[in-house]
């Protein structure tokens, strides 16, 4: 009896609570949909794990700092391979969620998959991390970013430079590529300047992402007297663990990797993602056109220097000081000639000199003189 | 009859547990196991975009399942489909840049013969290393691998590389017009019908054919096999050769179809993907269809997952890791269910 009562209902008291379990589903239903309309939604993809303390890990940190902005919904994906799958996952991220601007952030990704894609949905704007646009070649709705990352690199060296006792530096690098040898040069002529007897030691890995070589190449470094080391792959992990646990002293890359090395860490260039990306979705929000082209180093605020280990002596960080300054003045010029390669042969004469922003600087195929490898 | 309600009720009956244990995973993981399974399959399968997102990622897997499946007919456990993957795609790209003046139909067939042709010799050297010298498949094929890499890497950062990919080194252009084309205006390319007809084909060969038995003969018992006077060695290299120029071809359509040029994402994984779907598939040719079906639809949702859930990628490969071990561990009830037994017939 009890139940039947409980069951009976009165047909005006139905409508009623169906009426107004009606309106409070709609209402529940329409607010977060009005209001997620009204949010610019990005969406990221990253080649590796969010967490490797190194090139992905920058973009998520980027994408993380988002989290501020209340009227941003950003979105992301990790360990997406340059394949069809990267391709899948945009037009996953436009059609699933909306996405009205993609930061596909690997350097592969760019050519055949953006552009694919870019052509098939022409309202999103598709913005590539490395600065290959080209305005005469790609659509309108794609975009590149890129960092002077090699000035923070500048002030590592002169960290190590100033640090290293036996005067020999080693870096570990993944490919023969402009940007990479870049780096190279700044971290060793950077060395040089404060020490012209100091050499670095280059191993390629071969590879952006193969930790056992990393570890190998970090541990034969340490047997031939290294004793500051840094690099640049895609995660700097096992590097600077493995300098920090052969005794050596480190600077890290992409992220702060202070805490992966608390005794021996120096100092460490590092991408600044934060910036960029809050910029454009300001961009967005306020409707402006995006700029294809984006670049910039310390002084744009889109690359940084980590905080100084505990290690590093006052002279060191005088001296690195003052470069900074002068990066974020606009008065530095690191390739100014005389400057040789470690071949002998000259490759910026004496007089010459390249600003930061020379193209000529991104085809390098050349490491500096004292550089061994 | 019984045999493949046999199969059909261990098959099922793993997915089924697995399905629960990975329910209990996601449970762990502190989110709801139904919303999880609703967004597996509204990336996998729920809409026709999903779909082809699945079709596109399952097509490469049939191929390279196959370069696991037939030797595994035979005998040999050979995981050497990423190599073969990596061969068949390189040895096509220089084809491609070859001939790229050719007739686009020349262009793709010369491809198709040599990327599947050196694929398939090597993988072929592996059953002759195997069948002449007795050295194991596994580890020579898996060392193959490293090889078939390196050489690509090395091309493709040395004689091979066009100067315009400064920072992401890779071979020259095929040339956009000797690309194979997506079916209709979707987003699916014809690749996924050449892995289908393949597999049909495979399983016809090793189903209804002297070849295919005397095949499953060798795999059964060698000494048999020679007993009665079977061509082993050439049973051996020829299905060898087949996996391999399987494996060759999905290496082939990811130049022709994705990527236009050869560099180092050829190497994606998709060959040890394929190991898990031949030993799923049982080394069937025909199951191989649906199992690359349901790894490319777990693939596919898997970015649905990180974005929806905040589940980290690895969840992809845990609920792979999960579906192999059980369907691996269901091996062992094979002719141990009574009810599901053929009625012997000397009794």
């Amino acid at each position: 009896m009890k139940q039947k009562s409980q069951l009976s209902l009165s047909r005006r008291k139905f409508v009623k609570t169906a009426s107004i379990a009606a309106a409070g589903l709609s209402m529940a239903l329409k607010t977060p949909l009005a209001l997620a309309a009204a949010k610019v939604k990005m969406g990221f993809v990253y080649v590796g794990p969010r967490d490797d303390y190194g090139y992905n890990q920058a973009h998520f940190e980027g994408k993380a700092a988002l989290a501020a902005l209340d009227w941003v919904k950003a979105v992301d994906e990790e360990n997406v391979p340059e394949t069809i799958e990267v391709q899948k996952t945009m037009e996953s991220m436009i059609q699933l969620d909306g996405a009205q601007v993609l930061f596909p952030t690997s350097f592969g990704y760019f050519d055949p998959h953006i552009l694919k894609i870019a052509k098939r949905y022409p309202d999103t704007t598709f913005l590539h991390c490395g600065g290959l646009w080209d305005a005469e070649k790609h659509p309108k709705n794609v975009g590149s970013y890129f960092g002077y990352i090699d000035e923070p690199v500048y002030i590592s060296g002169i960290v190590a430079g100033h640090m290293s006792k036996s005067k020999k530096l080693g870096f570990i690098a993944a490919i023969p590529i402009p940007q990479v040898l870049r780096n190279i040069n700044n971290f060793t002529m950077a060395a040089r300047s404060i020490d012209p007897s100091i050499t670095t030691t280059v191993v390629f890995t071969g590879g952006w992402s193969d930790p056992v070589k990393e570890a190998e190449a970090a541990n034969s470094l340490v047997d031939q007297g290294i004793d500051v080391l840094t690099c640049h792959v895609d995660s700097p992990k096992v590097v600077v663990e493995t300098a920090e646990k052969r005794g050596i002293y480190s600077c890290g890359y992409h992220t702060n990797n202070a805490v992966l090395a608390p005794k021996g860490f120096l100092t460490g260039a590092e991408w600044s993602w934060a910036t960029v990306y809050k910029n454009y979705a300001e961009l967005i929000k306020n409707k402006q056109p995006i700029p294809n082209l984006v670049r910039g180093g310390l002084k744009d605020g889109i690359v940084k220097v980590s905080p100084y280990g505990a290690v590093v002596s006052d002279a060191a960080k005088a001296d690195a000081d003052k470069a900074l300054a002068s990066f974020m003045d606009g008065s530095m010029v690191v390739y100014k000639g005389p400057i040789k390669d470690n071949k002998g042969n000259t490759v910026i004469p004496k007089g010459k000199s390249y600003l930061q922003t020379d193209t000529w600087l991104e085809s390098m195929d050349w490491l500096v003189e004292g550089v061994v490898g | 009859m019984l045999k493949t309600v046999e199969i059909w009720c261990l098959s099922l009956g793993a997915l089924l547990l697995s399905m629960l244990l990975i329910a209990a995973f996601i449970f762990t993981t502190g989110n709801s196991p139904s919303e999880v399974f609703h967004s597996l399959y509204r990336g996998a399968f729920g809409s026709w975009f999903s779909w082809q997102n699945t079709l596109v990622r399952a097509a490469p897997l049939m191929l390279t399942a196959l370069c696991t499946a037939l030797p595994a007919r035979v005998g040999l456990i050979v995981i050497g489909g990423e190599g073969a993957m990596v061969v068949g795609g390189l040895t096509a790209a220089i084809t491609g840049i070859a001939i790229q003046d050719a007739p686009s139909f020349m262009v793709m067939s010369a491809m198709m013969i040599v990327g599947g042709g050196c694929a398939g010799l090597w993988i072929l050297a592996v059953g002759a290393l195997r069948h002449y010298r007795n050295v194991n498949e596994t580890i020579s094929s898996l060392l193959l691998n490293y090889i078939a890499i390196a050489v690509l890497n090395f091309l493709v950062v040395g004689v091979l590389k066009d100067p315009a990919t400064l920072n992401n080194p890779s071979t020259y252009s095929i040339g956009e017009k000797n690309m194979i084309t997506s079916i209709g205006d979707s987003s699916v390319h014809w690749g996924l019908v050449y892995g289908l007809v393949v597999c049909l084909a495979m399983w016809f060969v090793a189903r209804r054919t002297t070849f295919g038995f005397a095949a499953d003969v060798t795999g059964g018992n060698i000494r048999a096999a020679r007993l009665v006077g079977l061509p082993v060695a050439k049973i051996v290299l020829l299905s060898c050769f087949l996996g391999g120029a399987a494996a060759g071809l999905a290496g082939v359509i990811e130049i022709a179809a994705i990527q236009g040029r050869a560099n180092s994402s050829l190497n994606a994984g998709y060959g040890y993907a394929g190991i898990l779907v031949a030993f799923l598939a049982r080394h069937n040719p025909l199951a191989i269809i649906p199992y690359a079906l349901l790894l490319g639809g777990i693939q596919a949702s898997g970015g649905l997952l990180q974005r929806a859930h905040d589940l980290p990628d690895a969840t992809v490969a845990v609920f792979q890791g999960i579906i192999f071990m059980m369907i691996l561990s269901s091996e062992m009830l094979y002719g141990r269910i009574k009810f599901l037994q053929p009625k012997s017939m000397i009794s």
